[in-house]
């Protein structure tokens, strides 16, 4: 299981505006860097991260060699229901991470 | 009189930083980032090295090697048992009567208690575990102890320190005690204070401990790093946590 840090309010009143953050471990190899034998290092990267809430999509992005290691996301949504917000990243190498916080809405 | 209100602002910064600093001078290299590196340290779900905390906890609770013992086994929770420990850092091991820094004793008590084999030096799992400990010295003062054997230690350290090496030939000194807050290229010179490591820096994309950025340095003056074992690295930590003596751990801190 992949190494990964969410946060997000346990708690928000109905249309207000939540920050929700993203940190997950990953080296993020470019495929353009060469290693200690010269040849070059394959490209090891996570190419998309989403995240839902209840099923509904509320962020995506793709994500570049460019990215550098662990990356960080911020993205803020309002909160509109009660349930779980599902982060996914994917990548190169079959790489798949998911998690979940629960979040109540009043 | 237009001058008085701005004279009294500047002096209220200069002793608002002042209060930041130490009072004696000395500034940890938290001080010399930028406001947006700061948070960034400073946000626990937004520091890199949190997520190598993380992974260092399930080790600290993982049995490991034939004893079959886990750090938690014989030191409970870590929380407790090793606050402010990496703040006293390198000491004297009991079981070998020799100096060891935190890493060693890591792996001295894996080697002693759980009888696994070493972790490999800059190896995740190491630093994993280091950090978790370090994070418990948060804010703590680094307080190396009084000893005979770790004073010759630091004696020797603070010779490599002044020591001129490599093509450069320049000291440690040169940089960190003589030219401190300039700029060497873009970045600033720090005064190389050790309270945050292992330091999480963007440059090395990932986390590493005060023995790996010592050989950074050795290499950007040109000189040959010495061997990952070697008693230099030792005592050069012994004296730079000498010299830090007092000031307040931050690790894992988030360096540039």
């Amino acid at each position: 299981m992949a190494n990964v840090l969410v946060s997000a309010p346990k708690t928000a009143k109905k249309g207000q505006v939540v920050e929700i953050k993203a940190l997950i471990m990953h080296v993020m190899e470019t495929g353009f860097r060469p290693g200690t034998n010269g040849r070059i290092i394959p490209r090891n990267i996570i190419q998309d991260f989403s995240a839902t809430w209840n099923g509904r999509e509320i962020f995506r992005m793709k994500m570049s060699p460019a990215i550098a290691a662990n990356p960080f996301v911020s993205f803020s949504a309002v909160a509109s229901e009660s349930g779980t917000i599902a982060f996914r990243w994917s990548g190169d190498e079959g790489f798949l991470a998911e998690h979940q916080v629960a979040i109540t809405v009043t | 009189m237009r001058g008085l209100p701005s004279a009294a602002m500047l002096l209220a910064v200069f002793t608002g930083s002042l209060a930041l600093a130490q009072g004696d001078g000395r500034r940890s290299g938290y001080q010399d980032m930028g406001p947006a590196l700061q948070k960034m340290q400073d946000d626990d779900t937004a520091n890199p090295a949190m997520l190598f905390v993380q992974a260092g906890e399930t080790l600290w609770n993982e049995k490991a090697g034939t004893a079959g013992k886990s750090c938690a086994d014989c030191h409970n929770d870590a929380i407790v048992s090793m606050k402010g420990v990496a703040a006293r850092y390198p000491a004297v091991a009991g079981e070998t009567g020799k100096p060891v820094d935190l890493e060693g004793r890591i792996n001295l008590c894996r080697a002693t208690y759980q009888q696994a084999p070493a972790l490999a030096p800059e190896s995740d799992d190491l630093l994993a575990l280091s950090t978790y400990v370090a994070l418990q010295s948060r804010g703590q003062p680094v307080a190396p102890p009084n000893d005979l054997q770790l004073a010759a230690l630091r004696a020797k350290g603070a010779g490599i320190y002044r020591q001129r090496q490599g093509q450069l030939n320049l000291s440690c000194a040169n940089c960190h005690d003589d030219n401190p807050e300039k700029k060497l290229a873009g970045a600033t010179i720090p005064q190389g204070h050790p309270t945050g490591y292992p330091i999480y820096r963007l440059e090395w994309q990932t986390l590493g401990s005060l023995k790996r950025r010592l050989r950074n340095c050795v290499v950007g003056l040109r000189a040959e790093p010495w061997p990952y074992d070697a008693d230099e690295y030792l005592a050069l930590e012994s004296y730079l946590m000498e010299r830090a003596r007092g000031m307040a751990m931050d690790a894992p801190a988030v360096r540039p």
